[in-house]
């Protein structure tokens, strides 16, 4: 955990922000997800709502912010939350197409990591990332942290585009694009998982803290799973893990 | 029955909007509605009731037909309106028998128009709102042929009893960020005395603001972790420039937020033209907190004092606009 954290402060005149790091760090992030669902568990007076991000967690006041504080201090001061155990979530299995069309850049990421394309996508298909946060479009996920060879720079410039389901790695982390975008990052495969799909019985699928692994698989493999998902979750499988 | 407003034709980028989607940040999707949330308190006070989902126009003409008797309040950026060829009164609420049809033009009074239907329109709600979020691809901008089904109604005419401003920039107050404090001292002096211009470019997501001189720089900036931002935060992108961020913004975000705007100053930050000038000035979140937005008092239209009591009876020729007095059916 970074010095001088956790700390409440005020997050415009509705909400308060607890900050556990300045930068990323696994151990932070995981005590945000830990003490979000405290959070939620305990449904503190005063709380309309509460969201955890890569480093710290959101918590929107009705009313005075001064009593709530008291309340966030006294609950953090509970327990070392990056020790508490991981709050019950999904695990995710979910089909990725890595390379050719659907991942123009691997080649060149795997050469920034040190490895051969082949082995990139056995490293990067074996890796067990968690939901670090969700943002930039609804649903959509920054997953991590994966092994410092994957500490790449973003790109200096963009790529125009990227399509929605788009598999893009930079700093340690994926972003599994919600939304066709533009984007610094440099994309290794292709899914074609929806991250929100409002006729589903859950619009948004993902949460912060699920685990998800991103399954090879080819092109064709891909589509055909894709097309007998109903809930346009592309083909992924998913498992409770408490 | 059920009423229903066909879109006859209508420039870019109008929308169906209420209050939006609160409870959705932890998913990334922020709360969105309408950009100017005063516009909706005058909509509610004249209507006298929750308004619903009303139509939010950023500046763009609209026509449109009413298939039934319907109650409209008109507020927000100032529109003209032509009900069948004559002159309707804006941040007012007025009575039109079915088959009228009204024509409304935008002047350069602020930037986002609300026309809300008493009861408002009933179209089908996606995650617990009506609200367009163009940026999460909920909704879409209205085109001509749609139709919006609403209740028919019938309410008494009413106007607010103080003519709105805040439709041309002007000081708006802030409180600190989290990241306010990473700006130099010399920097926020600079800041809090510079004169900003409400840039061309600017949408629900945010607002562009120029300036003379160098844009307002952090250390570190390039490295800073994502973190939470909200509407009425003033980012700062990477050369510098402020965006005052709307309804629409990004749940999070990497560039420092220097300072907020509060939300009793919100509306009039969204509202600012292109053109107007905007200045930022800092007070504790107490002091915000101390400073609720107004409440809109309304009054009947026929009986404003200094009116002109005519203006109702010459307007209802053919009987196009009711101003009857009754109550709500």
């Amino acid at each position: 955990m970074t010095e001088g954290f956790p700390l409440i402060e005020p997050l415009g005149t509705e909400a308060l922000l607890v900050r556990f790091a300045d930068r990323l760090d696994d151990a932070a992030n995981r005590a945000c997800t830990a003490f979000r669902a405290a959070l939620e568990a305990r449904g503190l007076p005063g709380m309309a709502e509460t969201a955890s991000s890569l480093g710290s967690v959101l918590v929107r006041v009705e009313g005075s912010p001064d009593a709530l504080r008291g309340a966030l201090e006294d609950l953090l001061g509970e327990a070392d939350w990056a020790a508490v155990p991981p709050p019950p979530h999904k695990l995710w299995q979910i089909p990725c197409s890595y390379g050719g069309a659907d991942g123009p850049q691997l080649d060149e990421t795997a050469g920034m990591a040190g490895l051969s394309p082949a082995q990139a996508v056995e490293a990067l298909s074996e890796a067990r990332v968690r939901v670090l946060a969700l943002g930039f479009a609804p649903g959509m996920p920054y997953l991590g942290i994966l092994p410092e060879c994957w500490n790449l720079p973003r790109q200096t410039g963009l790529t125009p585009k990227v399509p929605e389901g788009a598999l893009v790695l930079a700093v340690r982390q994926f972003v599994l694009f919600g939304t066709e975008a533009p984007t610094g990052w440099r994309q290794v495969g292709r899914t074609l998982f929806g991250c929100l799909e409002v006729s589903r019985p859950a619009p948004i699928a993902l949460t912060p803290g699920d685990e998800v692994r991103f399954v090879p698989v080819s092109p064709e493999a891909l589509r055909e799973g894709a097309a007998a998902d109903p809930h346009r979750h592309g083909g992924a499988r998913w498992e409770e893990v408490s | 029955m059920s009423g229903a407003l066909e879109i006859l034709s209508c420039g870019p980028l109008v929308t169906v909007q209420d209050d939006g989607r609160p409870g959705w940040l932890a998913q990334g999707l922020a709360r969105g509605g309408a950009a100017d949330r005063r516009a909706r308190a005058e909509a509610a006070a004249l209507l006298g009731g929750d308004p619903g989902a009303g139509i939010e126009s950023p500046g763009s003409p609209l026509r449109l037909r009413l298939h039934a008797e319907a109650t409209l309040a008109f507020t927000g950026a100032e529109m003209r309106v032509e009900a069948e060829g004559r002159a309707v009164p804006w941040h007012a609420s007025l009575s039109f028998p079915a088959g009228t049809v009204l024509d409304l033009r935008p002047t350069a009074k602020g930037s986002y128009a609300y026309i809300h239907v008493a009861g408002g329109l009933r179209t089908a709600p996606v995650l617990g709102a009506r609200a367009a979020h163009l940026i999460a691809g909920l909704g879409r901008a209205l085109a001509a042929g749609d139709t919006l089904p609403f209740e028919p109604s019938r309410h008494a005419a009413r106007r607010l009893s103080r003519r709105p401003d805040g439709f041309d920039g002007g000081t708006l107050r802030v409180v600190p960020t989290p990241q306010t404090r990473l700006f130099p001292d010399e920097e926020l002096a600079r800041f809090a005395e510079t004169v900003f211009t409400r840039d061309p470019r600017g949408n629900r997501q945010g607002v562009r603001l120029a300036s003379e001189g160098a844009g307002f720089q952090t250390e570190g900036q390039l490295s800073l972790l994502s973190d939470f931002v909200l509407p009425g935060d003033l980012q700062m992108t990477g050369d510098g420039t402020p965006y005052i961020l709307g309804p629409e913004c990004q749940t999070t975000g990497g560039y420092p937020r220097i300072a907020s705007v509060i939300p009793a100053d919100l509306p009039r930050a969204m509202q600012a033209p292109p053109g107007a000038r905007v200045r930022f000035e800092f007070v504790t979140v107490e002091e915000a907190r101390a400073a609720p937005p107004d409440r809109p008092q309304t009054e009947p239209l026929t009986r404003a004092p200094g009116d002109d009591p005519d203006l109702l009876t010459r307007q209802l020729i053919g009987g196009v606009i009711s101003a009857r007095v009754e109550e709500p059916q």
